[in-house]
């Protein structure tokens, strides 16, 4: 893992001291609203529904025991409690006071962490596939890349007043777990034939209202001219990107307007323009000192199979079926990736208390050297646990209530906030996430219907990536009323494609049973061991169609 | 409205004309479309000539005249409109413009040490901005991680020399 | 409609957010806010709606509340009643965590 050197710090604690004095102006009054928003917002601060909402930066998912806990210690002391991890792989707290915020910035500050540019129209905390260092999959950690973007992007003078915010996410594994064709920039690491470092650049992906996939603008950027590929995406960003509509004002918008061909004609002028200009090369030995914190672990010599972890999964049946959909391959010898599922049936997707918090904290340090990580499906990932310590792992899972074995079933939903706290929601997501799950909650059940990614936003901005869920949900606003419209047939791997819209949408006391229709129609159709996904490909959408409105 | 240049409040001897007025010998801002239209009286004019760019307006489109102007001011129309960030970086950088750099509009005390780091040396700012607030604000953090136009060393460069 | 009546405006409530803490806020008569939504002032078909959103204006340049607003209501038995599940939702708490937010006190 990255660790702060002093400038690093430095930088943290500036921004902690300059946000400690634009609170102070804000509540004086020396300063507005409209001036003190951009800077709330450049600090993760949200007002919602209730109260302040604060969401802290994980950079591309990575965090320890030590940051954990701290963010345990700021649910009990400054918060309800509780945390809730988002899709992107951040944690939001629903109800900091405004004069406190400082405190907890400068609390995360002493463990590394901090809220800078989570919101705003800045290039917000780069994301990354979860099981990064540990998937057998990979080709390269794209950590070290998206520490260095990180690095790059923090506090950047010329890119933090943009049209509109922008995201960039980070792979480096065949597998694509980090969904880098629905970001602003997608980056993906890949190897060319001389066997160089390099990454492909995907650009103006995005769900929201206008969901498209990113386009390939370059096929090999070699590794030490990322930044300066990133940076003339950027700025031809900045300077063409739409600033008259606040809705086609993301980089997709541009692409499309502009066309692929136009756009790989403008970074190419600007980034040829850097190479002489710029001086954004990073030195080797930058790339080696951040390269070597993501060192892999010290994994002792093991067998390829533990013999007490194969008897335990013959001999206890709950055990194994938590093994069957909670476990990941790992590229070491002897050790799995374990996930810990945040989706306990009937529960809200993504919370977590402070207590449950203190032991992921205490079982990291126990039995995954020390990493963790947030997933995107607002789930925990403990990286690297050797195979014979997985049982004792999961009785300790399973008492913190974190063991439920769903991953990728039809209870592992993901779920926005929506209207219980977000302010610019049209209906209410979570509760129809706990209805669904309820419904599915037998094992048999999820088991028998397989891979299956529900995924609920309450609006249109898309929180809740209803447009890549096998089944999308949208929240919409029908007089004041929530009203729900399901799409089928989304994805968000290495074969990314948007949901196609069912028809007219269900109030919130039909849903769950439209949403039960549609499994079962699936159930009724498909062809041996054909997947949801596969058989709406397979099948379109008429029999849903059919199934949920009749013939007409 | 006050004018802070190199950290010191500056009186501000520049005439803005608008695109009809009939221009004196002092030193005068003009528009880009006045430029473009009356390139060669500007040219043979004999004082001082400035510029405004709005937000919009790339110094792309005078990059082989630079040398014509003692001022540069670019307009913030509104403080979440950040292209004149890009401009002022590409004057000094791509374009080599070394003169008065003048960021004018929507300046926020928050902005100013990005705006210094891309490039303006002069500022139209409202009452509430002293140079010492000036000062305060364009030195708020310490280090900075990537390479611009003023004379910051990234922490990259730091960390090699170290 | 500037402060004249007009009879087919449904009552309506003023609220705003809190600067402090965010907390939800409701208009009493006296110009006063409170957190409950039982103690706002109703307005009857559009009357003084005009001369409350101004004093609420100087309250938010006062520092003291952000984004004020009027909703619509129903009056039933004495109970007000919000024509939204967002105001419902704003005057009680989440709807999935019944121990946090205005319900819970
Ligand atoms: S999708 Fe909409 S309702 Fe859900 S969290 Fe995002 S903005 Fe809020």
């Amino acid at each position: 893992m990255y660790r702060y050197d002093e400038f690093d710090a430095s930088l943290v604690k500036d921004r902690v001291d300059q946000f400690r004095d634009q609170v102070a102006l804000r509540i004086s009054g020396e300063i507005t609203e409209d001036e003190f928003k951009p800077l709330r917002l450049m600090n993760g601060l949200y007002l919602q529904l209730h109260a302040y909402m604060l969401r802290v930066a994980i950079p591309y998912g990575t965090f320890d025991s030590r940051q954990m806990r701290m963010l345990a210690h700021i649910a009990d002391k400054y918060d309800k409690g509780y945390g809730h991890f988002t899709t992107r792989q951040n944690i939001q707290y629903n109800w900091p006071k405004l004069d406190e915020v400082p405190d907890i910035l400068r609390d995360l500050a002493t463990v590394e962490m901090h809220a800078i540019q989570t919101s705003g129209n800045c290039i917000r905390n780069v994301t990354s596939d979860q099981y990064a260092g540990a998937a057998k999959d990979e080709i390269e950690d794209p950590r070290p890349w998206c520490e260095m973007i990180r690095q790059w992007s923090s506090f950047h003078p010329e890119f933090s007043f943009l049209p509109r915010k922008f995201k960039i996410a980070v792979t480096g594994a065949a597998h694509d777990r980090a969904a880098i064709q629905v970001h602003d920039i997608g980056a993906t690491l890949t190897h060319n034939d001389n066997g160089e470092t390099g990454f492909t650049i995907y650009v103006g992906g995005g769900l929201g209202r206008t969901p498209m996939l990113g386009k390939k603008i370059r096929d090999f950027v070699p590794r030490a001219e990322l930044l300066a590929y990133l940076e003339a995406v950027m700025r031809v960003y900045n300077m063409h990107g739409r600033r008259d509509n606040l809705y086609k004002a993301r980089i997709k918008i541009l692409v499309h307007e502009i066309g692929a061909e136009e756009m790989i004609r403008l970074v190419d002028a600007e980034y040829e323009d850097i190479q002489k200009n710029g001086a954004l090369g990073l030195p080797e030995e930058e790339i080696a000192r951040i390269l070597n914190y993501f060192a892999p672990p010290a994994f002792e010599p093991l067998d390829e199979t533990d013999t007490s972890y194969a008897e335990k999964l013959n001999g206890d049946l709950a055990f194994a079926n938590w093994a069957k959909t909670n476990i990941a391959e790992h590229k070491a010898p002897g050790y799995a990736i374990v996930n810990l599922s945040l989706k306990p049936i009937g529960d809200i997707p993504g919370d977590i208390s402070a207590e449950q918090m203190y032991a992921v904290a205490d079982l990291a340090e126990r039995y995954s050297f020390d990493e963790i990580r947030a997933t995107h499906e607002q789930n925990l990932t403990l990286p690297h646990v050797k195979q014979s310590d997985l049982y004792e792992l999961w009785q300790k899972l399973t008492d913190q209530g974190l063991a439920t074995p769903n991953i990728g079933l039809a209870s592992d939903i993901i779920a926005c906030p929506g209207l219980d706290y977000c302010n610019l929601a049209n209906a209410r997501s979570i509760p129809l996430a706990q209805e669904i799950s309820n419904r599915f909650a037998d094992l048999d059940r999820q088991h028998n219907v397989g891979p299956l990614k529900i995924k609920i936003s309450g609006c249109i901005n898309a929180c809740g990536h209803h447009h890549v869920g096998h089944i999308g949900i949208l929240g919409v606003d029908r007089k004041g009323k929530e009203y729900y419209q399901i799409s089928l047939g989304g994805s968000a791997d290495e074969n990314t494609s948007v949901g196609k819209i069912l028809g007219p949408s269900f109030d919130e006391h039909s849903i769950t049973d439209a949403v039960e229709t549609v499994v079962n129609t699936y159930l009724g159709l498909r062809e041996d061991g054909e997947t949801f996904l596969a058989a709406v490909g397979r099948v379109g959408l008429e029999p849903f169609k059919e199934a949920l409105y009749g013939t007409d | 409205m006050a004018l802070i240049k190199n950290g010191a409040f500056a009186d501000d001897t520049w005439i803005d004309a608008n695109d009809n007025e009939a221009l004196t010998d002092q030193a005068t801002v003009v528009s880009l479309h006045r430029w473009q239209s009356e390139t060669d009286v500007l040219k043979s004019r004999n004082a001082p000539l400035g510029l405004r760019l709005d937000a919009g307006e790339s110094p792309e489109a005078i990059a082989d005249d630079i040398d014509q102007f003692d001022l540069i001011k670019l307009n913030f129309p509104a403080f979440k409109d950040g292209r004149a960030y890009s401009y002022a970086r590409m004057l000094r950088q791509r374009y080599g413009y070394t003169r008065e750099l003048r960021a004018t509009g929507n300046v926020l005390r928050s902005q100013l040490q990005f705006m210094h780091r891309v490039g303006f040396d002069a500022f139209e700012v409202d009452e509430r901005i002293t140079p010492e607030v000036y000062a305060e604000e364009v030195s708020r953090l310490h280090e900075v991680y990537q390479p611009s136009v003023d004379d910051e060393h990234p922490v990259f460069e730091k960390r090699v020399k170290k | 409609m500037a402060g004249k009546s007009n009879k087919t405006l449904p009552p309506q409530v003023l609220t705003a957010n809190q600067l402090f803490d965010g907390d939800v806020v409701y208009w009493r008569e006296d110009g006063t806010w409170a957190q409950d939504l039982p103690d706002a002032f109703i307005f009857e078909a559009g009357a003084g709606i005009e001369a409350a959103l101004v004093r609420a204006e100087a309250d938010v340049e006062a520092s003291k509340i952000l984004d004020p607003y009027m909703f619509a209501v129903s009056i039933d038995e004495g109970i007000i009643h919000p024509s939204s599940v967002r105001e419902t939702i704003r005057a009680k708490g989440p709807t999935v965590r019944l121990d946090l937010g205005k319900q819970a006190a």
